[in-house]
């Protein structure tokens, strides 16, 4: 071998690993910076106390209390209908079938569509038009009721941005369940729906689970959505109405980082909260991914 | 032909089947005695589990199939409009190649077909359990353990679960698409002993490629090849003296 290749294969792997390296190195980075950082700030009361003094001092407990609430909302929403879409784009319409394309290319779409847009949409689409019609409907002449941003509409919309998320997983899931137990069931006098009440989905049951918390990680990490759709400052008090708005941990780091009354003072806050942000989605995604790796072992046993 | 035909279950006349731009099926013309059993033999991809398919519309599933000709069952084309194929699969029952239990216990196995079909009380479907799994000789073996996942079951008791569920929903006909090539002589032994016992109270249509099955358990025999039916008669005459030369050919083991 020349001497000049030698070099090339050489460089290519220093450069690909150094590459790799790189991402590793990210992590390391942004973990080690945030748990320092954070680190005289995180406890027990931190977790479980409201801010006070103007956003100085005190916890986070009402934006996490806002984020629980919200991904809870987003599910029972998003869920079922991204469940729903995947099973009729698997077992309803056939695979080739202009529909099923058509459906398929909104899904991708939706997924590339960036998060701001989905703020700017539910802000126009569920609290100017959707609000404002129920309110015209419903509240009492002149009150604005449903026609403001708050945890509902935020929620919906979040449920719109993590809807490709659910039907990928589903639809990945079903397809999992063989063909052999279709055809048993549908042998046996059957009808499709039974078929798929009682066999598909109980089969898919680990891949909703995973869309669903893969749905939760992504809408806990989003802060564009609920910008103009129901995220608060600061709140005196909890959520307790789907039209009260509502504090929220990404967009609690975003404000108190550019818009606290002391930016500097709140640092160990910021670092905290973040940590905080992160625990919830790492932990989330891990559970995914240990959900995942144990039902395809109990598939492989199978 | 001698022997005086009995009923006939199943009549087919001029079936043909497409599939994309195959020809897969070239007008089939047989006849399914009622309490009887057909076996249907030839050579792989010769038609014969496609034709079985197609005796409960299985084939319907599969897209870019279609079908031309005339099944009746007792009568009643199953193709004509407005034949409700919930209806006709409950009574022409299937057992398949591989068993498919599903990942369920075998009491759930047994009971989902009369679950499905309406029955609702706790009594008349544990009873129903235990008369299908004694009609398929599985009883014995699982009484003790019916809350037991079906998986954990031997392939040999599998695919006679699969045998208890179909008979739970009683079907007239079953239609069994070779139920014992994937298991192991003492099990196939025991599929065929209970493929004998069966016809008595069933018709039967067997898929196999075991022609000492086909001699050992069917009345009839029915030979594919390529699509068409080559010859149909009493399974004697089948094996001991074929019109067909290339039946003989099969039968002898000269190819296939």
């Amino acid at each position: 071998m020349k001497p000049s290749k030698l070099w090339m294969g050489r460089l290519v792997t220093g450069g690909s690993a150094a590459c790799a390296f790189a991402a590793v190195a990210a992590v390391a980075w942004i973990v080690t910076t945030i748990v320092w950082g954070g680190r005289h700030q995180i406890s027990w009361a931190f977790l479980t106390q409201a801010p006070t003094e103007g956003m100085t001092q005190g916890g986070i407990f009402p934006a996490i209390v806002g984020t629980f609430l919200l991904v809870v909302i987003m599910s029972v929403v998003g869920v079922p209908v991204g469940t729903i879409t995947a099973i009729y784009l698997s077992e309803y319409v056939s695979r080739d079938s202009k529909l099923a394309q058509i459906i398929r290319f909104a899904v991708n779409t939706l997924a590339g569509i960036p998060a701001i847009v989905f703020g700017l949409f539910g802000l126009g689409f569920f609290v100017n038009f959707t609000g404002k019609g129920m309110d015209l409907l419903f509240s009492p002449k002149g009150t604005l009721v449903w026609a403001q941003p708050n945890i509902l509409w935020a929620s919906l919309t979040m449920a719109l941005l993590t809807l490709p998320v659910v039907i990928v997983s589903v639809e990945e899931a079903i397809k999992t369940v063989p063909r052999d137990l279709r055809e048993a069931s549908l042998a046996l006098g059957a009808t499709r729906w039974q078929t798929i009440w009682r066999v598909v989905l109980p089969g898919s049951v680990g891949g909703i689970l995973t869309g669903a918390i893969l749905a939760v990680s992504r809408g806990a990490g989003e802060v564009a959505p609920i910008l103009f759709t129901g995220a608060a400052y600061f709140l005196p008090q909890l959520p307790h109405h789907l039209t009260s708005q509502f504090m929220e941990l990404g967009y609690h780091v975003f404000i108190m980082a550019t818009q606290s009354t002391d930016v500097e003072k709140t640092r160990g806050i910021q670092y905290a909260t973040t940590f905080v942000l992160l625990a919830l989605t790492f932990t989330l995604n891990f559970s995914a991914i240990a959900l995942r790796a144990q039902l395809r072992r109990r598939r492989a046993a199978v | 032909m001698t022997e005086v035909r009995k009923t006939l279950k199943l009549t087919v006349r001029n079936l043909n089947l497409h599939y994309g731009s195959k020809h897969a099926l070239q007008d089939i013309t047989l006849d399914i005695r009622d309490h009887w059993v057909t076996a249907l033999i030839g050579p792989s991809g010769c038609g014969k589990s496609t034709f079985l398919r197609t005796l409960n519309r299985m084939n319907d599933l599969i897209e870019g199939v279609r079908i031309s000709g005339e099944v009746k069952v007792d009568g009643n084309d199953i193709y004509a409009d407005g034949v409700d194929t919930v209806t006709l699969r409950k009574r022409v029952g299937m057992i398949f190649q591989k068993s498919n239990p599903f990942p369920k216990s075998i009491y759930e196995n047994v009971a989902y077909g009369p679950r499905i079909h309406g029955l609702k009380d706790k009594a008349a479907l544990n009873e129903l359990v235990e008369k299908s799994l004694r009609q398929a000789a599985l009883w014995e073996e699982v009484k003790d353990e019916l809350q037991k996942s079906a998986l954990a079951l031997s392939g040999g008791q599998q695919q006679r679960l699969c045998i208890a569920r179909a008979l739970a929903v009683d079907p007239e006909v079953l239609l069994m698409d070779e139920p014992a090539s994937a298991l192991d002589p003492l099990a196939t032994a025991k599929i065929e002993e209970l493929i004998y016992g069966l016809k008595e109270r069933y018709t039967i249509a067997i898929v196999t490629h075991n022609m000492q099955q086909a001699a050992r358990v069917s009345g009839d025999t029915a030979f594919f090849y390529m699509g068409r039916l080559v010859e149909f008669d009493a399974t004697e005459k089948i094996f001991t003296s074929p019109k067909e030369k290339r039946t003989e050919d099969y039968v002898t083991g000269r190819f296939g």
